[in-house]
């Protein structure tokens, strides 16, 4: 089945809501109006111009390339959605840049947000410099020292960055602070979240700003290949990534109903476009239920129902209902909740979430910079992680969806391969000059 | 102290069963009625309303505390049932509930404390809505509530639930006859004010200024703008988010608030103390400062309900 998109409902089934603060909620009802008006309605030639600034700024369309050696490795056709060749690297822009343009159009006078792997703060950071607005950005301390070319991008652009130190200090506690701030200044302020998560209006305006990537995708594979795809991965941190790229094949589904139909009917059955959601499987899928840790961020897959930053989604909780710390090496992908759409897609059957570990992701990295020539993203990386393990399952036109560039990951994927011995891998030790 | 030495001039002795204010009150199953809250807030006019963390820094130490703040003149205490993500709370609280939840307070943990008091004061829980969803096998809020009407809780505040979402918490409460408290925030004007006014029991909890909680050195303006919103309500307001000094809770009192809301005032000396019996007696005594401050704003300036219509020539 389709998702369900009716623009004025709040919820995804059983998901999605606005569980915030009063404080927040006029500022809720002002950003529906905002996005029915200008995003749905194009009213003043909004859409018009976010096009054209993602066009001319952001360097859209990007382009879906064969991947001639995974291709061979894999002995059928991988395709690679290149939105690590989105201006700062990474899918994050077309977002960013969409909610700092509605902002402006909604008279708002100052942008925060919060970011995890730094590429949504970066991008938010480049569209508030582009579109002059002044723009503060929270960071948990951990991603800031792992993140740290980011951090130093946003500060060129002309951003505050504001390290936070509560929890496990990664995106959840910077999803917070962002929170708090919010509620402070609300009547000047846009919040610009940086995936599909938090409450109605944002999971739909965020996905509706991401699925130019599935748009453009479905038009280039139609023209490139001749067909739509067998299966599209992508990566599942909030879960803007996979929606932007899933949500122009949510309907190709081979339904029941046409399946059963004789030929004579003269209806020919939909090809089935496979959506595979690549989470975060850390160390391992296990919970530590009593320090309420868990080693992964695979939320989707092991995730249970409840109330987090606003939304009813699937969590990582403890069964008294305190969300756990998350893992992952991938500071994009660490984090407790996941967009409300992609549960009910989840639950409805027409998503199937995958996971794949710190170390198979960090193989994908090394898979795909040595035979590629493009080093993806952390996050990215348990992409090509997956499709090494189950490429056998995938049927035989595959896209994967590029979502970042992996500049701002190399120090941390030095160290961590250091640790470990990775069939993938160069030999790290060189890079210390021996 | 003698309970009789802080009730305000002329006020009803309290007991929170029995609304004594003449209102017609649904009976409960357990002989309680309706809105416990709303009668003691209008027998104690004005009252205080104390917030604490239960749990910090040990439910024993709580059990303590809230007995010193229902020695000390507390009207109706909250216990704050810490949960990891409080967006709503600044960082006196957040620091509460992160002490809380490092000593391991649990919902059984807290519901057993709620048992195990006994106060002049009702008492409500402050928790977020995950909590409330989350007791119980299933994502669902009737366990909670059964269990918080067994325990002998009056009331529920949840500030990360709006009025919009909140019909299902509503029928529960209304069911085991708790009261559901909800916050009108700065920016809550218009319809949205008369659904959430049309929603609210027990009281409605004025939120003082934007942004989150934490104590100040002053009352904001917003405070008399939203008061003023409020008026023609007949629901009893308290004020809370700041309020932190007796000179607060007269200016409060005066601008025609019916309680004063004090929470980080009172973590901050738990936290500052030495000891819990340190504790104690200072909670104690910033109760009494508390509550002669919002009485004495009683005095000249307070709008009296009872008075007739000035006359026009
Ligand atoms: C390159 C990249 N890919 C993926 C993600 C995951 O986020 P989402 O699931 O919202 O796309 C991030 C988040 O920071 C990212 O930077």
């Amino acid at each position: 089945m389709s998702t369900d998109d009716r623009d004025a409902d709040p919820t995804f089934g059983d998901y999605g809501g606005q569980y915030v603060p009063e404080a927040l909620m006029p500022a809720l009802q002002e950003l529906e109006d905002a996005y029915e008006r200008y995003v749905l309605e194009n009213e003043d030639g909004f859409m018009d111009e976010f096009r054209e600034r993602l066009r001319e700024f952001g360097g859209r369309p990007t382009p879906l390339q064969r991947a001639d050696r995974l291709s061979e490795r894999y002995d059928r056709e991988i395709y690679l959605k290149r939105e690590d060749l989105l201006h700062g690297g990474a899918h994050k822009l077309n977002n960013a840049l969409g909610q700092v343009l509605l902002a402006k159009y909604m008279g708002k006078e100052r942008i925060v947000a919060e970011t995890g792997a730094g590429q949504h703060g970066t991008a938010t950071a480049m569209a508030a410099a582009h579109l002059e607005m002044p723009c503060e950005i929270y960071m948990g301390r951990t991603d800031v020292n792992r993140q740290r070319p980011n951090v130093y991008r946003m500060r060129m652009n002309g951003a505050e960055v504001n390290p936070v130190d509560a929890g496990s200090a990664t995106l959840k506690e910077a999803i917070n602070e962002t929170m708090r701030d919010w509620a402070t200044t609300v009547e000047n302020t846009h919040y610009v979240i940086g995936s599909i998560v938090g409450p109605h209006p944002f999971p739909k305006l965020v996905r509706d700003f991401q699925a130019v990537i599935g748009q453009e995708t479905r038009e280039q594979i139609q023209e490139q290949a001749g067909r739509l795809p067998d299966s599209v991965i992508a990566c599942a941190g909030g879960g803007s990534n996979t929606m932007g790229t899933f949500h122009a094949f949510v309907d190709d589904e081979e339904s029941a109903e046409l399946r059963s139909t004789d030929d004579s009917s003269g209806q020919s059955p939909r090809e089935h476009v496979g959506l595979y959601a690549v989470e975060a499987g850390g160390s391992s899928l296990e919970i530590d239920e009593e320090n309420a840790l868990a080693p992964n961020s695979a939320t989707l897959s092991t995730g249970t129902d409840g109330v987090l930053h606003g939304a009813m989604t699937k969590l990582l909780q403890s069964g008294d209902g305190q969300i756990m710390e998350s893992h992952s090496v991938s500071a994009g992908l660490d984090y407790a909740g996941v967009g409300p759409e992609l549960s009910h897609l989840v639950e409805t059957g027409r998503v199937t979430p995958v996971s794949v570990g710190d170390e198979a992701a960090l193989n994908g990295f090394h898979r795909l910079s040595r035979l590629e020539g493009i080093i993806p993203a952390l996050e990215t990386s348990h992409a090509f992680g997956y499709l090494e393990e189950s490429h056998g399952d995938l049927g035989d036109l595959i896209v994967v969806n590029v979502s970042g560039r992996g500049d701002k990951d190399l120090e941390t994927v030095l160290e961590e391969t250091e640790k470990r011995d990775l069939e993938a891998a160069p030999d790290v030790e060189v890079f210390d000059g021996e | 102290m003698n309970s009789e030495d802080r009730r305000p001039a002329g006020g009803d002795p309290r007991n929170h069963r029995t609304g004594s204010d003449g209102q017609e009150r649904a009976v409960r199953a357990d002989g309680g009625t309706d809105s416990d809250i709303e009668a003691t807030i209008r027998e104690n006019d004005p009252a205080l309303i104390t917030y604490v963390t239960a749990g910090d820094p040990s439910l024993e130490d709580t059990k303590a505390y809230v007995e010193a703040l229902d020695r000390g003149g507390a009207d109706l205490i909250e216990l704050g049932l810490p949960f990891s993500e409080p967006i709503a709370e600044g960082p006196t609280i957040q620091a509460a509930i992160n002490r809380a939840l490092e000593a391991g307070t649990t919902p059984d943990g807290f519901f057993d404390l709620v048992d195990d008091l006994e106060t002049e004061a009702p008492l409500l829980v402050m928790t977020y809505y995950n909590m409330v969803l989350q007791y119980g096998p299933e994502a669902d809020v009737r366990p909670f509530v059964e269990r918080a009407a067994e325990v002998g809780l009056s009331g529920i505040i949840v500030p990360d639930l709006p009025a919009e979402e909140a019909d299902p918490l509503r029928a529960a409460c209304d069911e085991h006859g708790l009261d559901l408290v909800f916050i009108v925030a700065p920016t809550t004007e218009g319809e949205r004010l008369e659904t959430i006014m049309s929603q609210v029991s027990g009281f409605a909890y004025v939120q003082a200024r934007l942004g989150t909680t934490g104590a100040r050195g002053d009352v904001s303006t917003a405070t008399h703008e939203s008061l003023q919103r409020l008026a023609d309500y007949d629901v009893p307001k308290a004020v809370g988010f700041g309020v932190s000094e007796g000179d607060h809770a007269t200016e409060i009192v005066e601008a025609g608030a019916d309680g004063v809301i004090v929470g980080s005032a009172l973590i901050d000396i738990i936290a500052d103390s030495d000891d819990t019996a340190e504790g104690v007696d200072r909670l104690e005594a910033k109760a009494t400062e508390l509550k002669a401050g919002a009485v004495r704003g009683t005095g000249d300036g307070r709008p009296d309900p009872d008075a007739p219509e000035p006359e026009h020539p």
